[in-house]
């Protein structure tokens, strides 16, 4: 297992300054996080950094040995890059160790501008094939790819031996798959998109109703998308776990994907098998509570698979979506 | 206003007092006022991230309690206050639970996220003012509960330390 020692990285989530001050404390290796504006793909009210917070998280995580990786992970409008390029030079000026584009665009000007500062790839740009990430590579000098959560083991291992840089994986967390990095449909309803506002179904737009007997929906601009029993677990508000009536199915069914959340433990050895270099914990949007008790088992397990030891991950399955968990796409195609 | 939800538990005994709503709402009213104080001196970040929600009213309510939490976390003028249900006052936001649950929030201990999952936490009303809320607390370093009970010296911490024990053998998310 002494060639495990380089990879299983553990990347963590921060939507708050105290939350990365979490992350680092339960022992992420690194940490990603976003500004308080449209450039990264959590752009919800109350969560992410000022310049003045992103330096002083950057400070502290250097001082404890983490890095500090800035989401930059939205697609720019016409004639509205300037604030992609604005929050690169602020994440260079806070000292980022690497910035996470997805935009072509983007991606280019910092390659010329910031040639220092280390490109990751997210997983927004939804780039699959070996071919693709080496495009990035080649033209952009990006060091890493986060890999959509589109591709079995097997997959992995082959792109793993054609591309020139790392490879970061999801491993909890959302499992949105949606072409990561191209879907509109948040934008069909409320005129809002993840991929330029950096926001899925804005809060501003949902609405929950409780009826007395227990049952309640949830509504997104003023349309209802799904309907929970009284017992019946929840998820997010987002269109694509939306359950929708269709004259076959008069009793509703999930039309895209259920309300679950991607869970990877018992994978995760395969996955370093493989050499995946690093590893994605999904959850900006959640609390200090959730970074601290997924952050430490993960670091525990992650150090007991290079030490030889069966990690123990029983207790993370509470706080998936919907408390309901799949290894997606990267057991099997077929994971419905 | 929905009723209560998902509250099979019974009212534990000591919520059980049989003192009017009315005398307990306002003999919590020095004591709440106080403890939002200190919040709001303590860390006039969590203003910042309210943004143009400081101005909302909240109404935090346990299922097991006859009375909610009226919160409006105003930096100029912070709100905290208990409110009979019988005589909730207009609002934007309501969010209701578990009183044990809503103290775990706030000692960070337990995920919102994971709560509304599981239906043990319900929220109406206005949406993006309750995801403001729930992150601007978020960004407190330490638990606010534990601040809280420091307030009232030995005496907070070892109530605090009571419904802590307490809560983890009724409730855990």
């Amino acid at each position: 297992m002494g060639s495990m020692k380089n990879i299983g990285e553990l990347v963590c989530p921060a939507g708050t300054p105290a939350a990365l001050r979490t992350a680092v404390d339960a022992g992420a290796d690194a940490v990603y996080c976003g500004f308080r504006n449209a450039t990264n793909a959590r752009n919800f009210p109350g969560l992410n950094f000022s310049p003045d917070e992103l330096k002083a998280a950057v400070f502290y995580a250097h001082e404890k040995g983490a890095k500090v990786l800035l989401a930059l992970n939205t697609y720019p409008a016409a004639g509205g890059v300037d604030l992609w390029r604005d929050a690169a030079a602020l994440g260079a000026n806070a000292g980022v160790d690497a910035l996470i584009v997805a935009d072509i665009g983007v991606a280019h000007y910092i390659a010329e501008k910031h040639p220092d500062i280390r490109l990751h790839l997210s997983v927004q740009a939804a780039a699959s094939s070996a071919e693709a990430i080496r495009y990035y590579c080649e033209h952009f000098g990006v060091k890493r790819v986060v890999l959509p959560r589109i591709l079995t083991i097997p997959e992995i291992r082959t792109i793993r031996k054609e591309i020139p840089c790392e490879i970061e994986t999801f491993i909890f967390g959302n499992h949105g798959l949606m072409v990561e990095g191209r879907c509109t449909l948040t934008n069909y309803l409320t005129g809002q998109s993840t991929n330029m506002d950096g926001v899925c179904s804005p809060a501003s737009q949902v609405t929950y109703q409780q009826e007395k007997d227990g049952r309640m929906s949830s509504c997104l601009g003023g349309f209802t998308i799904d309907w929970f029993e009284p017992n019946e677990k929840a998820g997010y508000p987002t269109i694509c776990k939306g359950r929708y009536t269709a004259p076959h199915r008069p009793e509703g069914y999930y039309a895209f994907e259920e309300p679950i959340g991607l869970n990877l433990s018992n994978l995760l050895g395969d996955l370093m098998e493989v050499g995946v270099h690093a590893f994605k914990i999904e959850g900006r949007q959640r609390s200090k509570s959730y970074v601290r008790s997924v952050v430490e088992t993960f670091r525990q397990a992650v150090d007991d698979i290079r030490a030889g030891i069966p990690p123990d991950l029983e207790k993370l399955s509470v706080l998936t979506e919907g408390q309901k968990q799949t290894q997606g796409a990267f057991q099997t195609k077929k994971w419905r | 206003m929905p009723s209560s939800i998902n509250s099979p538990n019974p009212i534990p005994p000591w919520a059980r007092a049989k003192v009017p709503t009315a005398l307990l709402c306002r003999a919590l009213g020095p004591i709440l006022g106080r403890i939002v104080q200190k919040v709001s001196r303590q860390h006039p970040e969590v203003f910042d991230r309210l943004g143009p929600h400081q101005k909302s009213n909240f109404i935090i309510s346990p299922n097991e309690f006859p009375f909610a939490l009226h919160l409006r976390p105003d930096s100029a003028q912070p709100i905290l206050r208990a409110v009979a249900k019988t005589d909730i006052p207009p609002h934007n936001a309501l969010i209701e639970g578990r009183f044990f649950l809503l103290l775990q929030l706030v000692d960070e201990n337990a995920d919102g996220d994971a709560a509304f999952f599981s239906r043990d936490l319900y929220i109406s009303g206005d949406t993006e003012a309750v995801v403001s809320l729930r992150n601007a607390l978020d960004d407190v370093d330490g638990s606010i509960a534990a601040e809280t009970a420091d307030l009232f010296g030995p005496l907070g911490r070892t109530l605090l330390s009571i419904l802590r024990k307490k809560g983890v053998r009724e409730w855990a998310v």
